[in-house]
């Protein structure tokens, strides 16, 4: 592997992301609203709730519909306590999985499908490159800065979440082992999935915006769990996550293991 | 490079029979050239579509070699075959002594390819553009900062190097992706198209960088080209390509003595005697047709074998003979009479 030349090329499709405002506005505003917006909002429910006729009754009524072993997890919490753990620590959690997917895609797609948009990726197969290296470069283009803003996110929500909170609370509470496991362990294989989709998709089509719309299909499984998470339908607890994290990363190694098999020069040419 | 001195020594001691297409290399260039390029009755087919269709041909290093086609003759296809980038449906092909498909990434080290559209990164300077590229190419750390000065002093980018290529005009571009093409010094350039959409001052320009690569720097220049005009200029051996096959292959000239003939011959006699020249003219065998323009000049079709003829059937007939000038033909009488030759006659 010609590490010189990932770095070069990684480094390039990065910069090229960050001179898109394009790219760049859901890369900021998504971030923002996950981790900064939502905690703030959610911390406050509570407080309104409580003001709203029959509020907390109503919560109580839904806390009490919940299965068994999540009433045990909000056990020794008052209603309003409750609501805001609930919320803020269970229902939201794959709602936060959208980011990796969704900062993985979106660099992805500028890196991949953009290059054939711009008509920048024949000059680039002409380069000595092989296709390893250019897999390489592409993958760690979207799947580095994916974690590391991932992992940003996670703090700040942190911190957003703990302040906003703090007058129901009256402590630090957030993040718990879920949470840590949700992060460390599912978020980098959600982000190889949404990197993987768009590696599938990009041989397939030739606009940035027709790769992250069919890419994107691939997120309505986590906005299943999102909806069955807000019913209190399902509540997944830190092994439940941790082997739904098993799960998402053989998914992760299945598609980008076949994207690095099928992401060869004479399949790129051939739909230039 | 043992696979590179058997290519060359392959190249000495001829095959035992030549492929179908193969002609015309004149001895003292095969004697003395290696062959960079050398095609095997290659092929490529994209479902039914024929692109490229056993394709035997040599380019010789230092050469510049002119392929000539229509739109959609198999021109951009054959670059990316000799380059790796698509695999052959059939045939085989050695680009400097190595196979483009199992040695890719060598031989695109080695070489360098000008596309039709700049391909630049707009959203990149100049400079990042460059530097970009100088790694990818594996021109070392230390020396990438100074190459990439020098390259854009020397094509007049240097005052606008911070400048996002987005806001370059398409003659600055095309300069651009020029220095990024000789980064790494490749033996072996592909230009395709190079000049289609630029004015003729940078026209001129480049054509006067690709003889000097070719004459100062023996680098090999294969120049995929319609403009007839620039491939009569600047090649010495050019390839005419129709529907993916070959026509012909030779120097411009040599084409023009096998393929075009008769030649055009002018004549021009004394004021009043054009009707006796043409009378005496039109008892000489093998001349079609004679034309008389004005009172005093002619006009036929004669073999060059023919001319001697011509002259003495005018002295004979007493005219006052000031000029007879067979028209040497052009790239493009050549190129036009491939088109209306079947592809066997066209083959030595």
């Amino acid at each position: 592997m010609n590490w010189r030349a990932i770095r070069a090329l990684a480094a390039r499709d990065l910069t090229v992301v960050r001179r898109s405002r394009a790219m760049l506005a859901p890369l900021i505003l998504v971030p923002v609203i996950v981790s900064v917006v939502m905690p703030a909002l959610v911390a406050l429910v509570p407080r309104f709730a409580g003001q709203a006729p029959g509020g907390v009754g109503n919560g109580a009524a839904l806390l009490g519909n919940l299965p068994p072993a999540m009433r045990q997890a909000l056990a020794g919490y008052t209603p309003e306590q409750a609501m805001l753990v609930l919320l803020a620590v269970y229902s939201l959690a794959p709602l936060f999985l959208l980011l990796p997917f969704m900062i993985a895609n979106v660099i992805a797609a500028d890196s991949i499908a953009g290059e054939r948009e711009r008509k920048t990726l024949e000059a680039l197969l002409y380069s000595p490159v092989t296709d390893g290296e250019l897999f390489m470069a592409k993958t760690l283009a979207a799947w580095v800065p994916a974690l590391f803003a991932t992992l940003g996110s996670f703090l700040v929500y942190a911190v957003v979440l703990n302040a906003a909170a703090w007058p129901t609370m009256g402590r630090v509470f957030f993040p718990n082992a879920m949470w840590v496991v949700l992060v460390l362990w599912v978020s980098p294989a959600v982000a190889g999935v949404g990197l993987g989709a768009m590696v599938l998709v990009s041989s397939r089509v030739r606009a940035v915006q027709e790769a992250i719309q069919l890419s994107g299909l691939l997120v309505l499984p986590l906005v299943v769990v999102v909806v069955l998470q807000v019913r209190g339908s399902m509540m997944l607890g830190t092994r439940a996550v941790a082997l739904a994290g098993v799960v998402v990363w053989a998914v992760a190694a299945a598609i980008l293991a076949y994207g690095a098999r099928t992401f060869r020069r004479v399949n790129l040419i051939a739909k230039l | 490079m043992l696979s590179y001195l058997a290519n060359y020594l392959g190249y000495l001691v001829p095959a035992p029979s030549a492929p179908r297409h193969e002609m015309a290399v004149p001895p003292t260039i095969a004697a003395t050239r290696t062959a960079v390029i050398s095609t095997d009755r290659l092929g490529r087919r994209f479902g039914d579509t024929v692109a490229v269709d056993d394709l035997s041909l040599e380019v010789f290093e230092g050469e510049v070699f002119g392929f000539l086609g229509h739109n959609g003759a198999g021109k951009t296809t054959t670059i990316r075959l000799l380059t790796g980038l698509l695999e052959p449906s059939a045939g085989s092909a050695r680009v400097l002594g190595l196979s483009p498909i199992g040695d890719g990434p060598v031989v695109r080290r080695s070489t360098g390819v000008l596309t039709e559209t700049p391909a630049l990164d707009e959203r990149l300077t100049a400079r990042e553009n460059l530097t970009f590229f100088a790694r990818l190419y594996g021109v070392p750390e230390p020396r990438t900062a100074a190459r990439v000065a020098e390259l854009l002093d020397e094509f007049e980018l240097a005052d606008r190097a911070s400048e996002r290529v987005g806001g370059y005009s398409k003659g600055m571009k095309q300069r651009l992706a020029l220095a990024r093409l000789l980064l790494h010094d490749p033996q072996l350039l592909f230009l395709d198209e190079p000049t289609a959409g630029l004015d003729p001052v940078a026209a001129r320009r480049l054509h006067l960088l690709i003889q000097r690569l070719s004459r100062e720097r023996g680098r090999t220049v294969f120049l995929c080209t319609h403009n007839l005009v620039e491939a009569e200029q600047l090649c010495d051996r050019v390839a005419v390509l129709a529907h993916g096959r070959l026509l012909a292959v030779g120097t411009p000239a040599e084409l023009a003595r096998r393929l075009v003939s008769p030649l055009e011959v002018r004549v021009s006699v004394g004021e009043g005697e054009g009707d006796a020249a043409a009378a005496a003219l039109r008892g000489v065998g093998g001349l079609s047709p004679v034309t008389v323009d004005g009172g005093a000049t002619l006009t036929c079709r004669a073999p060059r074998e023919q001319v001697p003829e011509i002259v003495r059937a005018l002295a004979a007939a007493g005219t006052r003979i000031f000029a007879v000038t067979p028209r040497t033909p052009s790239l493009e009488d050549v190129y036009f009479a491939l088109q209306e030759t079947p592809p066997a006659e066209a083959q030595p």
